[in-house]
């Protein structure tokens, strides 16, 4: 038996958002047999987790990540702004617009839904209070307002005043607004409060999953958005600490067979069809399913009409 | 009777207010029993974060205790202009809100911040590392020790001192020999609350941390993410260590007050208003 | 050594018998500018950095100001609060005995010693729909935790010490004789009250209510789990959000009003506490 004395140990820090830590713990794992049964070497992978801005803020401010795997692509082009921590043309770099799976905005509510909630328009009602986290912070909120605005416009005589007006009735049914979608899951799971919450569909899986099968039931709405959770390397960083490869690869595997099943297992919908044809019936049908491009024209038309300051949220509370 | 009806208020509002806080901690944390008690503390992530809490609070305490010794001799020994404004100045720190000086750090050493760019070539991690965390701890747990021992200093003024001083001892053995015996029970007071708070400290060193797993999360840190991860009964299982900490501060507390009466605010009222009418 | 000279010298200025001013001063002042001074002052130049007109953009903004309305507003209640009760703790503690009172005055100090984070997630737990206490309200209608009330609760549990323990000594030193005087001249309970004990006590529970209120505007830790963050009603300083928003200016522009403000209460109670005590050294 030879001494593995050219074995190195590796390490990598790898930015991401708030729900994919039971994901990425075990996707870790799944690399390292791989990674050290391709090249003999030791991959560690430490992780951060936090709201999908926050990361962004703490990547740019110095927190030396090697791979991003944030929430939405508005939040890793920040990373290209200032200073260019990676090149503007990221999204190309791996297939699928660098987003190895998606996920969509699904509603969880009580068991039996006492409250009848079957679609957006049921959130507006008076008496249904709605948790979902405020998108000033959260990604996954992002998607949640954008799915909601999205079903507006797709209602008869749906327009930008009418979306904004339904948006603003069903922010003002929403008692708490925590900055994280973990935060507003555990508003809704463990403390109780809220008639229906607006989640990532991972996330919600997630939580029945651990908190009360008995306890929960998913609806999928008529009209949902795409959510496409991107990844990429940060250039800046793995050139300084020699772990581009690594690094690239780690990415890669989230694409192959193996990296698929386990964001299956993990309810993250998988882009490789054979994966995915054997999870089918893990998900739910949403009869209308759009893209930020196709909807909005983008991220960063959608971040700077909504979400920036002045946006339509800000004007929703009265500024 | 009107005793009765005042003893029970405030009986109550401690109890409302104290008491079941720290009882819902402990209650919590045993909900699923000893075995997961035990696993929840001693699993690899939450022995990470106690290591590091130990840490941070093993280099903030000692830096701010010399610090401590240091202004009270200059300010309890000496008259100079300018005195009081340095006191208030000392006393900076608790006026300010954690996150901002969490933030404070960041504008500084970020990697846009004051040194930022500097930092970076050097290769030298300040902020979102163990550093970093260390200087935010530093900063809010700033004047407390100074704070215990300036009064006492004062107080007890320089006769000791000059009395060594014309037997012939140089400073340092004034210092070792006649000042530290007088002032070490107001020393360990100061130690003791600078300590609490060092490991207890949460918005400062969120900001600064980065929050990568087994390597920048603190306890308090640490039980922010359990709570997140749904995992509530390991979250109180690790607040029970610091609220356990929190208690052996406060019995450390009451003991030193019985041990040198000076401690005691009604003592410390006393010595002020002494001291003023001799000005 | 020339010893009249040094003799001269020592008399001129007596504080130098005692070595070790200059090196402790220096240490105090190098360490406190390098720590406290000029990290704060980081603040203050980025903030003013993006120029006068945008900082005032920033801080007049209503969800800036709701939100300082509100962290102002709950420490003002929760100061108040603690003043009331808090009077009533230390005067039971002073002046009656009771089973296990040492034990009481003990655990006063518990929010001084508990890190903030605990007291976060105790109190929401206890306060949530489903907590030991928020599920005895909430038949009554009445919901704490996610609401201004829930953060006026953590504000009470932080600031509680800081009004019993400015009132205990003073308390203690009230002279009884005053209050037996007055009894035997007639006085009700409440008269001796209102007319003799009050007008001691109430710099001490000034300073208190102030420190008290001081402590409450800065706090985070225990107050982040249980806000609600609703724009305009629960949220606390939007400091962290525009900091997450990578607005450094604008995050920095909120910071230094907090500061400014926090600045004035600190030297406001430090000048209190000097009147108060000379006041009492003019009564001697």
């Amino acid at each position: 038996m030879n001494l593995p004395l050219q074995a190195a140990t590796v390490k990598l820090l790898n930015v991401s958002y708030d729900p994919t830590r039971e994901f990425y713990e075990e996707y870790n794992k799944a690399f390292a047999a791989y990674w050290q049964g391709k090249t003999g070497d030791t991959v560690i992978v430490n992780q951060s987790h936090g709201g999908s801005g926050k990361q962004a803020r703490s990547v740019i401010d110095g927190l030396e990540a090697d791979v991003v795997t944030l929430a939405l692509a508005y939040d890793i082009d920040a990373l290209a702004a200032p200073g260019g921590l990676i090149p503007r043309d990221w999204q190309k770099r791996l297939p699928d617009n660098s987003a190895p799976y998606t996920s969509t905005i699904v509603f969880l509510v009580r068991k039996g839904n006492p409250k009848n909630i079957h679609d957006w328009g049921d959130l507006v009602r008076p008496g249904v209070e709605v948790i979902t986290p405020s998108p000033k912070t959260s990604g996954g909120a992002r998607w949640n307002y954008l799915a909601a605005w999205a079903w507006a416009l797709h209602q008869p005589g749906g327009s930008a005043e009418t979306a904004e007006a339904f948006v603003k009735k069903l922010y003002h049914n929403v008692p708490v607004l925590d900055s994280g979608a973990r935060g507003a899951t555990v508003t809704f799971v463990q403390r109780g409060i809220g008639d229906v919450l607006l989640a990532w569909e991972n996330e919600a899986f997630l939580a029945v999953k651990e908190l009360g099968p008995n306890k929960f039931d998913l609806v999928a709405p008529s009209v949902s958005i795409v959510a496409e959770p991107p990844v990429s390397v940060v250039d800046q960083n793995v050139d300084e600490h020699g772990t581009r490869a690594v690094a690239e690869e780690y990415l890669r595997y989230l694409y192959s067979p193996q990296g698929q099943e386990i964001a299956a297992k993990h309810f993250y919908r998988p882009r490789d069809a054979a994966v995915a044809s054997r999870y089918a019936d893990q998900f739910r049908v949403i009869p209308l399913l759009l893209t930020v491009d196709a909807a909005f024209g983008g991220w960063s038309k959608a971040q700077a009409a909504h979400f920036a300051d002045h946006g339509t949220f800000d004007r929703i509370y009265g500024k | 009777m009107n005793r009765l009806l005042l003893i029970a208020s405030a009986l109550l509002f401690l109890g409302v207010f104290l008491v079941l806080p720290l009882l819902a901690v402990f209650v919590q944390a045993l909900a699923k029993g000893f075995g997961a008690y035990y696993i929840a503390v001693s699993e690899p992530m939450a022995w990470a974060a106690v290591k590091l809490t130990l840490l941070v609070a093993a280099i903030a305490v000692p830096l701010n205790l010399v610090f401590g010794i240091a202004a009270a001799w200059a300010i309890g020994k000496f008259e100079f202009r300018g005195k009081s404004a340095l006191i208030t100045l000392i006393d900076l720190p608790f006026a300010v809100s954690p996150v901002i000086a969490g933030m404070i750090f960041i504008l500084i050493f970020g990697t846009h911040g004051w040194f930022g760019g500097f930092l970076r070539a050097q290769h030298v991690h300040v902020v979102f590392a163990v550093p970093g965390i260390v200087l935010a701890t530093v900063f809010v747990t700033f004047p407390f020790i100074a704070r215990e021992l300036i009064p006492l200093m004062q107080a007890q003024g320089n006769a000791d001192e000059e009395i060594a001083r014309s037997l012939g001892a140089t400073g340092w053995q004034c210092f070792w020999r006649v000042t530290l015996p007088n002032i070490r029970w107001g020393l360990l007071y100061g130690v003791l609350l600078c300590n609490a708070r060092a490991m207890g400290e949460f918005g400062a060193v969120s900001v600064v941390s980065g929050h990568v797993r087994g390597l920048t999360n603190t306890m308090p840190l640490h039980v922010e993410i359990l709570y997140n991860e749904y995992n509530y009964t390991a979250a109180f299982a690790v607040a029970s260590l610091l609220a356990l900490l929190a208690l052996l501060t406060l019995a450390g507390k009451s003991m030193l007050e019985w041990r040198q009466p000076e401690l005691r605010p009604a003592a410390r009222l006393r010595r002020d208003r002494t001291r003023r009418e001799q000005i | 050594m020339a010893s009249n000279a040094t003799t001269a010298i020592k008399e001129r200025t007596p504080r130098r018998v005692l070595p070790g001013f200059g090196l402790t001063l220096g240490y105090t002042m190098v360490y406190l500018s390098l720590l406290v001074l000029i990290p704060l002052s980081a603040v203050f130049v980025r903030s003013f950095g993006s120029g006068w007109s945008h900082f005032w953009e920033v801080v007049a903004a209503p969800r800036v100001l709701a939100s300082l309305r509100l962290s102002f507003g709950a420490s003002l209640i929760a100061a108040l609060i603690n003043v009331g009760f808090g009077l009533i703790v230390a005067w039971v503690l002073v002046r009656y005995t009771f089973p296990f009172k040492r034990l009481v005055d003990a655990i006063i100090d518990l929010p001084f010693a508990l890190p903030t984070a605990v007291a976060g997630i105790a109190l929401t737990a206890l306060y949530a729909p489903n907590g030991w206490l928020g599920a005895q309200l909430a038949p009554l209608g009445i919901k704490v935790a996610f609401t201004p009330a829930g953060i006026v609760v953590a504000l009470i549990f932080v600031g509680l010490p800081f009004v019993v323990r400015t009132l205990q000594p003073v308390l203690d030193d009230l002279d009884q004789e005053v209050e037996q005087a007055a009894a035997t001249l007639g006085a009700s309970g409440a008269q001796a009250f209102a007319r003799v004990i009050l007008p001691t006590l109430w710099p001490a529970l000034l300073t208190g209510f102030a420190l008290a209120f001081a402590r409450a505007v800065g706090e985070y830790g225990s107050v982040i789990f249980i806000a609600g963050n609703m724009p305009m009603k629960s949220e606390i300083a939007p400091l962290f959000t525009k900091l997450e928003q990578y607005d450094y200016a604008g995050a920095t522009a909120i910071a230094v009003v907090m500061l400014v403000l926090s600045f004035a209460l600190m030297f406001g109670i430090n000048a209190l506490q000097n009147w108060t005590a000379t006041r009492h050294g003019e009564r001697r």
